[in-house]
């Protein structure tokens, strides 16, 4: 087949998985993340149950299929965000991947970083672990790297911010 | 405190430990309201209301004991927070304005608030780098610190901070040059902008007000009470009609007037100097000065009932410009609507090519036709199941889901709009995204505009083997997508306008 431009000729490239995994302690953090999101929404439906009279057979069949999704999602999708999440440092940009039934790669030139957060929320600090954002001018496109282990976030920092500083300008 | 080692953590003042508290109570009163409440049903609103003011005064406190910063060679670091730690790092090199605030209270203790701002674009609530407490002297050090010894100081002028909308007081240098004017033939074309629905729906809830509040009864006044009855005796049909007939008049009547006071005395000019110039409006004249260095691109938006009679506008993409709603969009309009040849003249003038506006698109295929087919039904069968539901479960209209269904034959014509207006283009080293069928949009976005790439793919996308392919800039919307293009082609697009930025990460069948 000929290759004009304007005709979108039938390759076979694809983005390879970034080169990184995060730590694998993440997938207990994402277990009991979900779990205890969960919980919450059993617990409203226990207080809805016991607070109103009619409609049981409505309750039950809707606090039966929460447990089932609760269980399935926390069985499936932290081993699933584990395979997916992933992240790399090339010389010239940040590529990282991230999501399970819904996922999202994205790349930006370090040339373009504007800032490195890491976070660590009261669940992460727990199991050791750390999040890091790189942020862009651009709204739309900070880069998230979530469940990192502690060292390896600091590490992460550091480079990266080193990196952004090696391009002058402001990078907009 | 003041570093006598350039690297080591410093604290905020301590006097913040007196402020602190009193910017947190305030925000805590809700709370703490909640608790005398609740606790006075137990006799014990007091207790209750001391344990949370006591809980509020120690998170208060532990800003302080929690927040340091440090300033390095090449950055400066901020770590906050008690149970969610947060460290954020900003080169050194990307600091673009120090502002320093200080309230009436943080001038009683002769602080002050120093925010570090960067080029990002979101402003929100954590965006920038905020020290909130410092003496008023050391703010000022820290200023000179973070913005001298710049390698360019001023040589790169701010870009996304600074306000690119800039009223024009004096006029400017004669030679400017006109590339659009309203034409007072182009007010054919409010009635379809809707911008009257708003103000007739404004109109008439005030007019209800007015007469609620001065006590006057619609019922009891006989002229209406007349009407009424005569109505009472016409068939419902013919009083809907003239009634849709009544609202329509009016709806185009406000939509007309309001275009005229919008875009009254409406002129494009460019500007020697490398700017462009907007200047509309009747009572309120707007005036909106547009650097072209700063600006990426541009979008020409066709709401659906502007673009059946062959209308549509043209919106700027542009740094420092946030893309507004409704008719005015804000600061960002090129062009108000106005016949699409007329709007496309002008795009083509804006941004120094006609290609990327009327050049041929690629489409996207029969998966992404099949795919616009399936959400447009899909999503349309869950709302009427869902009101089917509803109306079921808890007893809402019955008509409610029957009319979802017998609306259902739009959700097809609206899928094969949708794949019609989709695609895109590479051309002029600019990305033309188009799509969308409510309202149709193409927007071309110059590659040095664009920072990065964000991949998307859903489970049904990767199964389809498509992926919306995300443009991130500082200028517009943010963002400019590529809805469900092949992965292969989204890939060679990126290539194409980023050589090199994603070659790293791809991977060819050998």
């Amino acid at each position: 087949m000929p290759e004009a431009p304007d005709v979108p000729a039938p390759t076979a490239v694809s983005l390879r998985p970034p080169r990184h995994r995060v730590s694998r302690t993440a997938i207990r953090y994402w277990r009991v993340r979900a779990v205890s999101g969960w919980l919450v929404v059993v617990a409203a439906q226990i207080v809805w149950l016991a607070l109103t009279d009619g409609h049981r057979g409505l309750h039950a069949l809707a606090m039966a299929v929460t447990v089932l999704v609760a269980l399935a999602h926390a069985i499936v999708m932290p081993q699933w965000r584990y395979n997916v999440h992933r992240w790399e440092v090339a010389p010239q940009a940040v590529y990282t991947r991230a999501g399970w039934l819904y996922q999202e790669s994205r790349i930006a030139p370090i040339s373009r970083i504007q800032t490195v957060d890491s976070e660590r929320g009261p669940l992460e600090q727990l199991f050791g672990l750390a999040d890091v954002t790189v942020t862009t001018a651009s709204a739309a496109g900070p880069l998230s790297i979530e469940g990192l282990d502690r060292a390896t976030a600091e590490r992460l920092v550091d480079e990266l911010t080193t990196a952004a500083q090696a391009t002058r300008g402001d990078a907009t | 405190m003041t570093a006598a080692d350039p690297g080591a953590w410093r604290r905020l003042d301590r006097r913040m430990l007196l402020i602190h508290p009193i910017q947190e109570i305030p925000r805590a009163l809700p709370a703490l309201l909640a608790a005398f409440v609740a606790g006075n049903g137990s006799g014990q609103g007091l207790i209750w209301s001391a344990a949370a003011l006591a809980i509020t005064l120690a998170f208060a406190f532990s800003r302080w004991f929690t927040t340091r910063y440090r300033l390095t060679e090449d950055r400066a670091e901020v770590s906050s927070g008690l149970f969610r730690r947060r460290v954020r790092a900003v080169s050194r090199d990307r600091i673009r304005t120090v502002d320093v605030t200080a309230r009436a209270m943080h001038r009683l203790l002769g602080l002050a608030r120093v925010e570090i701002g960067t080029g990002r674009s979101d402003r929100e609530e954590g965006g920038g780098v905020r020290l909130d407490g410092l003496t008023a002297a050391e703010a000022a050090t820290l200023r000179e610190e973070l913005l001298h010894r710049r390698p360019q100081a001023h040589a790169v002028p701010s870009d996304a901070d600074a306000d690119a909308q800039t009223p024009l007081d004096a006029p400017a240098e004669p030679p400017e040059i006109e590339l659009a004017r309203l034409d007072s033939a182009w007010v054919r074309y409010a009635p379809f902008t809707l911008s009257g629905v708003v103000s007739v729906g404004v109109v008439i809830g005030f007019a209800f007000n007015i007469l609620n509040e001065a006590g006057f009864d619609l019922e009891d006044w006989g002229p209406a009470r007349d009407l009424a009855d005569s109505l009472g005796h016409a068939p419902v049909v013919l009083v809907a009609v003239a009634l849709a007939a009544l609202a329509l008049v009016a709806v185009v009547i406000a939509s007309t007037v309001g275009y005229a006071l919008s875009f009254w005395d409406f002129r494009l000019t460019r500007h020697p100097g490398g700017t462009l110039h907007v200047s509309r409006g009747l009572i309120t004249t707007r005036a909106t000065t547009i650097e072209e260095r700063r600006l990426h691109g541009a979008e020409i938006s066709e709401p659906l009932l502007l673009r059946m009679v062959a209308g549509a506008r043209l919106i700027a993409i542009a740094t420092g410009l946030r893309v507004g709603r409704g008719a005015e969009r804000g600061g960002s309009l090129l062009v108000p609507p106005a016949p699409r040849g007329e709007v496309q003249r002008v795009a083509a003038e804006v941004i120094g090519t006609a290609e990327p506006l009327t050049c041929p698109l690629v489409a996207h295929g029969p998966r992404a036709r099949a795919r616009r087919y399936t959400r447009a039904l899909a999503g349309w069968a869950l709302l009427a199941a869902a009101l089917a539901i509803g109306h079921w479960a808890i007893g809402g209209p019955w008509w409610l889901p029957v009319l979802a269904l017998v609306l259902l034959p739009i959700a097809p014509l609206l899928a094969a709009d949708r794949y019609r207006n989709l695609g895109h283009a590479v051309s002029g080293g600019r990305l033309v995204a188009a799509g969308g069928s409510l309202i149709r949009r193409r927007s071309a976005v110059a590659a040095e505009g664009i920072i990065g790439w964000n991949v998307e793919r859903s489970f049904f996308q990767r199964r389809a083997g498509l992926a919306t392919l995300t443009a991130t800039t500082a200028a517009g919307e943010q963002h400019y997508d590529v809805q469900d293009v092949e992965i292969g082609e989204a890939l060679r697009v990126a290539e194409q306008l980023l050589p090199g930025l994603t070659e790293p990460f791809l991977e060819r069948p050998s």
